[in-house]
Order: C-alpha cells, then structure tokens, then sequence
C-alpha cells in the first residue's frame, strides 16, 4: 500500500499528522541504530523487521480491514486480559504498547508527576492523538492492577468512551480466585455484548488452542536460549515478546516455529551469535513495551547478551498454559481463570512464587547475573527488588538492581554500572 | 610504560607506571574541550598502553592515540587503585565531580557490591561547588570554613536547588554562614553514610576522589564511622585512586 493511502488511514483515525511523522522517523532511526546494526542475525528476524516497520501501515490497514468486515478490536495493556475469550468472540486483542515518552506534559495534566513512565505514555500516545491502535479500539480494557493505573484508568476513562476495567484481586486465596473467576465471566459477557457473537464451546475451543500455540512457540524460543554460545540477541527476543502483543496470532506462532528451527540448526552448529565467553544476563521486573529497547541495547553493546525476560513482555506472558482438556464452556472458563491466576505479578501479595521462578529461570537459562530493571515510581517491582537481590545473593547469583524511565539522560550512568556489574561477573 | 587516565567531569588525571611503580602523575581541569585537554594532559609522554576510566573513557578510545586502549569501569578502576592504596580497605567511597560511589571490595582487592547515585548531582562535588557558590567562598575552601562551625542547623533537603533555598532563608533568618556550611556538609555525610550502608559497611573505609580532600567531609565522615566502631583512610592523593587503579589493571 503506497504511502499516500497510509496518510489517508491515519488521518481518517485523527491522529496529528505532523507529530506522527516525527514519531515514525524517530523510532526509524532508533530502530536501524539499535537492531539492524546487529551481526550475525538470524535471517528469520526479517519477519520482526517487516512487523515493525510496518506497526502503524500494514498492521493497522489489516485492522481496519477487519473492522470493516464487523470484527471488533480490543486494546490491553496487561497480560491479564484473556486473549482467549477475546478471539473466541471472533475478535482482535491489541496491546496498547506505551513505550515512548509522547505527550508526557499533558499526560501530566492527569496524574501525578511521579507516576510510572509506562502510564505517562499510555495517556500521552492518547492525548498526543498518535497511537493508531489505540483509535482503532472498539473497547480498551483496564484492569486494577497497581495503583498507579488504577487510577490512571480514571482519568484515561474521560478521554476515551469504550473504556472496561476488569478487577484483578491482590491475593490469592479462594475468595480471590471467585472473584476473579466473575471478572472472566464479566469479560465474556461485555465480549459477547460488543460483538454479538456467542462464545460458544467450539470457538472457545480454538481461541484456547490459538493461544496456547502462539505461547508453545515463545517457550521453545526461550527454551533454545539455553544454549551457548546463545544462538539469538537479547533484543531480538525482547521484539519477539513485543510483537507477540499485536501482531496476528496464528502468523507469529508460524513465523517464531520458523525462527526456532533456524535457531536448532545453529545450535547444532555449535554457533552462537556471540562468542562462547560473552557474559549472559538475565532481565528480571517491569515490563518493557515498545519501543523501550533501552536497557537491552545499553547491556548488549556493553559486551554482554541477554538470555531471559522475567517480564509480562517476556515469560510471565507465555510460561503457563490453559488446560485444555476442558469441554464445555463452564470448564474452559475454569481452566482460564485458574491459568490467569498463576501469574506472579508484583500487584499480588504474597507473591513469593516470583522468587521461586527468578531464581529457577536464572539457573535454567544459564545467567551469570541477573539485571532487575524497574521503572521510575513503580511500587510493586522496586519493593519486589530487594526481596529478589535476597534470594539471588543468597544462591550466590549476581544481580545488580536499576531503575529508570525511558529518557536517554541517564544513559552515561546506567552504562558504567552495567558494565562494572559485568566486570564483577 | 602504562599510562592509567581518568576522565571525570571535572577534572582528569594521568598516572605512569613502569614494573608496578608510579613514576609520575598530572591532573588538569577537563574543561568543555576534553579532547584538547587531553593532549596535554599526555605532552611529552609515550606509553605502550593506555587504560582509560571514568566518565569519559570511551573519548580516551576514541582520541586515536598511538598507543593499545583499554576501558574500565571507575567503580573495578577505583577499587584496584585503593587495594593498592590501602590494601586493609573493604570499602572504597569515591566522591567526585558528578557522582558519589560506594564500593565493597574483597581482600584482593575485587569488587564485591556498589552502589552509585542516580543522575541528580545530590550528594557529589558538584552539590559542595554549587553550595559553595552560594557563599561565595571557592570550593577548596569550604570544608575549612565550615569546621569553624558549632551550631549546624539541620539541612534536610538533598536536592541542590533545594539546599541553597534553605541556605539562603537560613541566612535569612540569621544562622552563622559557618554554622549552616557545616550543616550542608552534614547533610551529604548523612546521605553518604547511608549508601555505604547499603553495601555492608564493612571497616577500613578508604576515602577517594577530589571531596576527600576537604577536610570536614572527612571528619565528619570519620566521626560517624568511629562511632559504629569503623575507622577512615584516606591515602595522600585521593583524586589519582581511578587513573592508579586503570593503570594497574593494564
Ligand atoms: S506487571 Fe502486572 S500489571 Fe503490569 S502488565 Fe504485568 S501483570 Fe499487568
Ligand atoms: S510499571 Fe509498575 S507502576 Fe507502572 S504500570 Fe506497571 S506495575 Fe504499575
């Protein structure tokens, strides 16, 4: 499609033009300089390059193909809204990424300064008027999670009017499991409701298998990063993670299988895509939406490679799978919210089975050290930190906890003490 | 010859070893033309390898000297320094232009812990220089002035906007300049104290990088770790610890 008719798209979508333009180019820029610049990629990472390239073009075009043919779309921004049920009611699940500093002074305007970068950007790609996807929403999905985007949700609520907020408990037990189990079926019912299609067993069914696949192709990748040397950058898989969020399941479940077989046979090989010796790191905390690749670029032009993501945009999306021996609708239901209740994000408390699955990845995959990353202002993940460098110092795993936003300020700072922990590995 | 350099914000300096022997040190201010700065910070002077540190390392790589370059962290660099220095250290702190470090080493002189402040300048050289300003007495001075203190008011804001609006309403209303000096330079004790906590403190701390020379950060640094039974060292040239260390790890 030319260029022209994109134009057309994004201005019948009321996005600022010019802004947009400036945004297009900045993250074509950062784009080139942080991936393309790569050695020794794998030639199936031309499907993440094609993806990206064409986030707000060719991917925006099929959504609004969609929508023309009655199909519904429906924004996220956590990994606790059921894709599942979302596909079964024949409809598109996006997540609404919030990854760049955008409108941040007027997302100012609507929460607090000290308010996490993710959320700022959230508001901001809104009020900015430069998010695509988020136009193109039919329903945007909050959830109570942290209190930050709780509340966040309230102000975000008066600018946009198909807001739906799910409650997600704090805890664990079997009230909170009942709750959460309504909050499903709530889901499906607003589902139902929007798109007029009733979620049957069979399409339930499918929306369960489509799902599990796509997470069953993210596993192996992440399984095949054990290697060394690793077979794949750090940031690439960070990309995998983040077009896992948007792009059409059934062909990034093709299109990762694919890669993974060209992985094997580098394994095979015995070649890595850096040499035997280069220290591997694993990422552990928040999440990193695109195009945060901040963190990634600063570790992995620091003479290291990344290994895991101990993150939404990384395993705690894809480690656990729904049953699927369920038949009927009541059954599937079940198998989902239990599937959805074992994630161990920071918001829940206890949330000891984190530690448990940090610890157990960094040993799995092979990490020398681990990097907690959390952004600015985050409760959950900052107070999670010191309960996670405990753990690993006490298995005798390096760990080296930082916080930041999505500002390059702190580039210089951030370099020296990633690279001073690598010295210490 | 090996040529240890160390780039900081404010200032940069050069130490020569040859066979584990200093033979000699520079240090110049570094000044918005490094690169030039630089230059002569090496006139005369033909090492086969050069190690850089410090903030500016990567201008050392990339200055095209006619000699083998090597990086390192100022944190490996000021901990090598110091175990050299003061090999009974376990902690280094390292105050400089623009950031203060506390750093935990083993008895060989490894890295074990450290911590760094973030990007706001509270707590460095750069807060002492600023404050300074405020009363108009060069920074080399103002530990001195301020040890002339008694009284200290109790200075709570870190931020070095902040802490000059309290200097300022603290003069204001009539508190002695010593007496809030000494309360500037409690404050960054105060924050210092902490950090180092925060990697163990475990006793010698040696002291190094240019605020290590200003004598009431280091006595109030002394008193503090005294009373938690730690002691204090600082070695005679503190600001060459990073350029002695990037030398030694050649
Ligand atoms: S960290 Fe928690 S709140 Fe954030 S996306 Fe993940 S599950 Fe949702
Ligand atoms: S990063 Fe932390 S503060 Fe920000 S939305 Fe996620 S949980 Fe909330």
């Amino acid at each position: 499609m030319s260029e022209s008719a994109y134009r057309e798209m994004w201005e019948n979508l009321d996005l600022d033009l010019e802004a947009h333009d400036g945004l297009l180019e900045v993250l074509g820029k950062f784009y080139g300089d942080i991936f393309m610049s790569q050695q020794g990629r794998l030639s199936g990472a031309e499907y993440l390059d094609f993806v990206l390239s064409e986030v707000h073009g060719l991917r925006i075009k099929e959504i609004q193909d969609a929508k023309a043919e009655g199909k519904k779309i429906i924004g996220t921004f956590c990994v606790f809204v059921p894709e599942e049920l979302t596909l079964a009611a024949n409809a598109v699940q996006v997540g609404l990424c919030s990854g760049a500093d955008a409108g941040k002074e007027q997302a100012e305007q609507l929460v607090p300064r000290n308010t996490c970068a993710l959320i700022k950007s959230f508001i901001g790609f809104k009020l900015a008027k430069l998010c695509p996807f988020t136009e193109s929403c039919d329903m945007i999905v909050g959830e109570t999670t942290c209190d930050g985007k709780k509340k966040a949700y309230e102000a975000f609520g008066e600018h946009v009017d198909n807001l739906y907020v799910m409650e997600v408990p704090q805890r664990k037990d079997e009230a909170d499991r009942k709750l959460w189990k309504s909050e499903v079926l709530r889901y499906k019912d607003a589902l139902e409701k929007l798109t007029g299609v009733e979620i049957t067993a069979e399409r339930l069914k499918e929306g369960i298998r489509i799902v599990n696949e796509k997470r069953r192709a993210l596993q192996r990748l992440n399984a095949l990063r054990a290697a060394v040397p690793t077979p794949i950058s750090g940031r690439d898989v960070l990309l995998v993670n983040q077009i896992s969020f948007y792009d059409d399941p059934v062909r990034f479940t093709a299109k990762i299988n694919e890669l993974c077989d060209e992985i094997e046979g580098r394994i095979a090989r015995k070649e890595g895509v850096v040499s035997e010796k280069t220290p591997r790191v694993m990422l552990a905390g928040c999440p990193m939406a695109v195009p945060n690749w901040k963190l990634p670029w600063l570790v992995e032009s620091s003479g290291a490679v990344i290994v895991g993501e101990e993150s939404c945009i990384g395993t705690r999306n894809s480690r656990d799978l729904v049953d699927e021996s369920g038949q009927t609708v009541e059954e599937m239901l079940d198998a989902i919210a239990d599937r959805y209740m074992n994630i161990d994000c920071a918001c829940f408390t206890p949330n000891d089975e984190r530690l448990d699955n940090v610890e157990s990845m960094a040993k799995e995959l092979n990490a020398d050290g681990v990097i907690q990353y959390a952004l600015m202002f985050c409760q959950p993940y900052t107070h999670e930190a010191i309960k996670v460098e405990k753990r690993l110092s006490g298995k005798d795993i390096p760990s080296l906890a930082i916080e930041t936003d999505y500002s390059m300020e702190d580039a210089e700072q951030l370099k020296t003490r990633v690279e001073a922990f690598l010295e210490m590995l | 010859m090996i040529a240890g350099i160390d780039i900081g914000s404010r200032s940069m300096e050069l130490v020569l070893m040859r066979d584990n022997t200093v033979v000699e040190q520079r240090t110049l201010p570094t000044t918005f033309d490094p690169l030039r700065q630089l230059e002569r910070l090496l006139e005369g002077v033909k090492p086969e390898t050069c190690v850089a540190t410090g903030y500016g390392r990567e201008l050392v790589r990339e200055a095209g000297l006619p000699c083998e370059v090597h990086t390192v962290t100022e944190i490996k660099a000021h901990a090598a320094g110091m175990h050299y220095l003061q090999p009974e250290a376990r902690t280094v702190l390292d105050i400089g232009g623009q950031d203060t470090k506390a750093i935990s080493i083993t008895e060989t002189g490894k890295v074990r812990k450290f911590e760094m402040n973030d990007r706001c300048a509270a707590g460095t050289g750069k807060f002492l220089e600023y404050t300074a300003g405020v009363f108009q007495i060069p920074v080399e001075d103002f530990g001195a002035y301020a040890l002339r203190g008694d009284n200290p008011p109790v200075i709570n804001s870190m931020c070095t906007v902040f802490a000059e609006t309290e200097a300022t309403s603290l003069m204001a209303r009539g508190a002695r300049p010593e007496d809030i000096a000494l309360g500037l330079h409690m404050a960054i004790a105060r924050r210092t104290m902490n950090m180092l906590r925060r990697v163990g403190l475990t006793s010698p701390v040696a002291f190094a990088g240019g605020v290590a020379r200003n004598p009431c950060m280091a006595e109030l640094l002394r008193r503090d770790l005294t009373r938690e039974q730690g002691e204090l060292l600082v070695p005679d040239a503190p600001e060459m610890t990073g350029a002695l260390g990037a030398a030694l790890l050649a």
